[in-house]
């Protein structure tokens, strides 16, 4: 399967075991979603479990806590991550909070989906990466695949725990991996080990992060997009690093990253999402509090630039090999 | 300048101005009050495009000498009539209360709903038991009217190790499941398409549940209401929409939500929602069109928005001090009365009920709260000692603590414990 095929797999199985699941947002009914990530799921399961809605994320978002409060389990889409920011009060200020200002009296079991990242000429709307806004909530997790095995697993994982998950699709790798070099053939999933994708019901648990490939040079803390892109790059530059795929920025697998740093001595951290206030701010402050002793030099961040995301100018902005090797070089000179 | 233009005159910036600030006296003669039975009362199935009407008058059914009279009139039996003037006595009772309570400095903050509570008390008993409450946060009515007990509001209220939120919410942002009460937010509004959502969920799942909303005046400039109203009326929702116009948004008068050009209730029109503005110090007009309202969703006509017209007669909260932006004079000015003086003397018409049965039951009241008062100062007041845990802060905020919050519970004890506290 490819991303899509494995997220819309997802739903089909909890909305086939679970008759609380539905799903709801723009264009995500009849016409199966503009990713087609719904496809089919109507026509299976009616129209009151899957449905299109007005365009109005407030609306999504504020309807879908109130689904939960009822004692459904929504999962609703934001077409665009870009598109989030009007759901935000919901998202921040309750579904967030439901649980904690109510003692839980409510909760919010809500799996909030949106495609997001660059890489697809997707200009400033379309190319976002905001999680670093939402990992900075209390009470909401945030949750990002890099490979069909772990979309469907995580987002089945996701659809069932009680908390509010936010669950970022990386579209720039919905139909294969990526590498980073834009200007070569693209691939499918089809070629992918995790392009393996089994058909019932598995979970790969929130909170667990995946060694992608085991090193001793240098650890890469990445996730999404990136761990393609890092894991083709750094064969390309024949460096042994330790790829850690975090898939869960909160909760994180704080373990994982520890035990890899202070074997490695180094660490780097890779995302998209622009660099001040960034998700991996909160990495590098963590690895440098927990494994200061360890360090060999200075954490690296390669990320977006502090500024918008160009549309012609997206291969200088988007940090593919070239930015990445430039840091391998700074962090594993000595 | 453009050239061609010079001979127009320059616009100007219309900014809404109440119409008496402190030191003017306030004269409410022009607002216009149709007399009590007036309106008609539609089928509760007529089309949401027949509404025009109704949403600009006010649906009354007090008169002036206190006859319950036209088609709206509930024609509630003396019992059901004296539980509601009872709960709205106590409702009132306890805010007096509690209002003094925070300036003895017992807890922090407190929010009174004096000349409202009607909105809440006539519209929860004229819902089932059952059905699921979207409040803000001034309608404690619907608590008090579901015989939710005073000692728990006010051990929420005192933040006390009695509290069921754990000294983790504002005094005020009750929430109680079981009642049908759903946890209030201190963002506004934001109630509003949650409680569309719950009953687009009891619709979905052929529940026979409906859901009901409140929200001021001016939180209906608020995106979430636009949101709302617009989920409600394209699904049907089994939803009732209150908006509460007490002129109100603390200093902020109804003109800057809009008060100027229209009414609220007539919002509905646009959206296709049945559409009732009514007033909202007439208890029985309140029923009356919350009945109308609950049938109409109850049959699966969909959505009623009911603008409940009434005046916020005092502060907007402790906090709050009304006299530096309106008139002193305005609460007693206002020509729709006061709520509960209006009750009475209908049942006192009725000659059920009279002058010294009600200051009877006012006193009797005022100890029950006196007593659910001590009740629950035994639990504690805010600061002094009497509250939850401390490492009850880090519970809840995910349904298993994960690391990081661990890890902080640790620091914050050690923290404490390094200081000798």
């Amino acid at each position: 399967m490819n991303m899509i095929q494995a997220i819309n797999s997802a739903m089909d199985v909890m909305m086939a075991r679970d008759p609380n699941v539905v799903v709801m947002g723009e264009d995500v009914g009849y016409f199966g979603g503009v990713f087609r990530a719904t496809a089919g799921l109507q026509a299976k399961y009616g129209k009151t479990r899957a449905f299109d809605t007005p365009i109005t994320e407030i609306g999504i978002i504020g309807v879908a806590i109130g689904m939960g409060a009822y004692g459904l389990r929504p999962v609703p889409e934001i077409q665009f991550a870009d598109y989030i920011y009007p759901a935000l009060d919901q998202l921040v200020s309750e579904a967030a909070r439901l649980r904690y200002r109510s003692a839980a009296d409510f909760i919010a079991p809500i799996t909030v989906r949106s495609p997001y990242g660059g890489g697809i000429f997707g200009g400033q709307t379309h190319s976002q990466s905001p999680e670093g806004i939402f990992t900075h909530v209390s009470g909401i997790k945030t949750v990002i695949p890099s490979t069909p095995y772990d979309a469907k697993g995580l987002l089945i994982a996701a659809i069932e725990d009680n908390d509010p998950v936010l669950f970022l699709e990386p579209k720039r790798i919905y139909n294969g991996p990526f590498d980073g070099h834009y200007d070569r053939p693209s691939k499918n999933w089809s070629a992918h080990p995790a392009g393996e994708v089994p058909e019932g019901h598995y979970r790969v648990e929130l909170g667990k992060a995946a060694t992608v490939r085991a090193g001793e040079a240098v650890t890469i803390l990445c996730y999404g997009t990136m761990v393609h892109v890092v894991a083709s790059t750094i064969e390309e530059l024949g460096v042994d690093a330790e790829i850690i795929d975090l898939r869960t920025l909160v909760p994180l697998d704080i373990e994982a990253v520890e035990q890899s740093v202070r074997k490695t001595g180094r660490c780097l951290i890779v995302h998209e999402a622009t660099r001040t206030g960034g998700f991996g701010a909160e990495l590098s402050a963590l690895v440098q509090e927990r494994c200061f002793y360890h360090l060999e030099a200075p954490i690296e961040r390669v990320t977006g630039f502090d500024t918008p995301y160009p549309h012609s100018l997206e291969w200088a902005y988007f940090p593919g090999p070239v930015r990445i090797g430039e840091a391998l070089k700074k962090l594993l000179k000595d | 300048m453009d050239a061609s233009r010079a001979n127009l005159p320059p616009l100007s910036l219309h900014v809404p101005e109440p119409r008496f600030r402190p030191g003017d006296e306030a004269d409410f003669s022009d607002v216009e009050v149709p007399p009590a039975g007036s309106a008609r009362r539609p089928d509760t199935a007529e089309p949401a495009a027949n509404f025009h009407e109704l949403a600009y008058t006010l649906v009354r059914v007090l008169d002036e000498s206190g006859e319950a009279v036209g088609p709206w009139n509930p024609r509630l039996d003396p019992d059901a009539l004296r539980k509601m003037l009872r709960s709205m006595a106590m409702v009132r009772a306890f805010d007096e209360r509690m209002f003094r309570a925070q300036r003895q400095g017992k807890t922090s903050f407190y929010m009174k709903s004096t000349g409202e509570e009607a909105v809440s008390v006539a519209a929860t008993m004229a819902l089932a038991s059952d059905d699921m409450c979207f409040p803000s946060y001034r309608q404690q009515g619907i608590l008090i009217t579901r015989g939710y007990p005073l000692v728990t509001m006010m051990n929420q209220i005192y933040s006390n190790k009695g509290d069921p939120l754990q000294g983790r919410q504002l005094p005020i942002m009750y929430s109680a499941k079981d009642h049908g009460f759903f946890s209030i937010s201190g963002n506004l509004a934001t109630q509003y398409p949650q409680a569309v959502g719950w009953a687009m969920a009891s619709a979905a799942k052929g529940d026979t549940r409906i859901a009901a909303t409140w929200c001021g005046e001016g939180s209906t400039a608020e995106g979430d209401f636009h949101s709302a109203l617009t989920f409600a009326t394209v699904y049907k929702a089994p939803v009732i929409l209150n908006v509460v116009n007490n002129q109100w948004a603390i200093s902020s008068f109804s003109g800057f939500a809009g008060a100027e050009a229209t009414t609220f209730a007539a919002r509905a029109v646009g959206y296709g929602i049945a559409g009732l503005r009514v007033d909202g110090n007439d208890a029985l007009a309140v029923y009356a069109a919350t009945q109308w309202a609950a049938e109409r969703a109850r049959t699966n006509q969909g959505p009623t928005l009911i603008e409940h017209f009434t005046y916020r007669a005092e502060g907007h909260s402790t906090s709050d001090d009304p006299t530096a932006y309106r008139s002193a004079g305005e609460p007693n000015a206002w020509p729709l009365g006061d709520p509960i003086r209006r009750l009475k003397d209908h049942l006192i018409a009725l000659g059920e009920w009279d002058e010294e049965r009600h200051a009877a039951q006012d006193l009797e009241l005022a100890e029950d709260v006196k007593r659910a008062q001590k009740e629950a100062e035994k639990n504690g007041i805010l600061g002094h000692g009497l509250h939850q845990p401390f490492e009850t802060m880090f519970e809840g905020v995910f349904e298993e603590m994960p690391w990081h919050l661990k890890e902080q519970s640790e620091q914050m004890i050690a923290e404490r414990k390094a200081a000798g506290i």
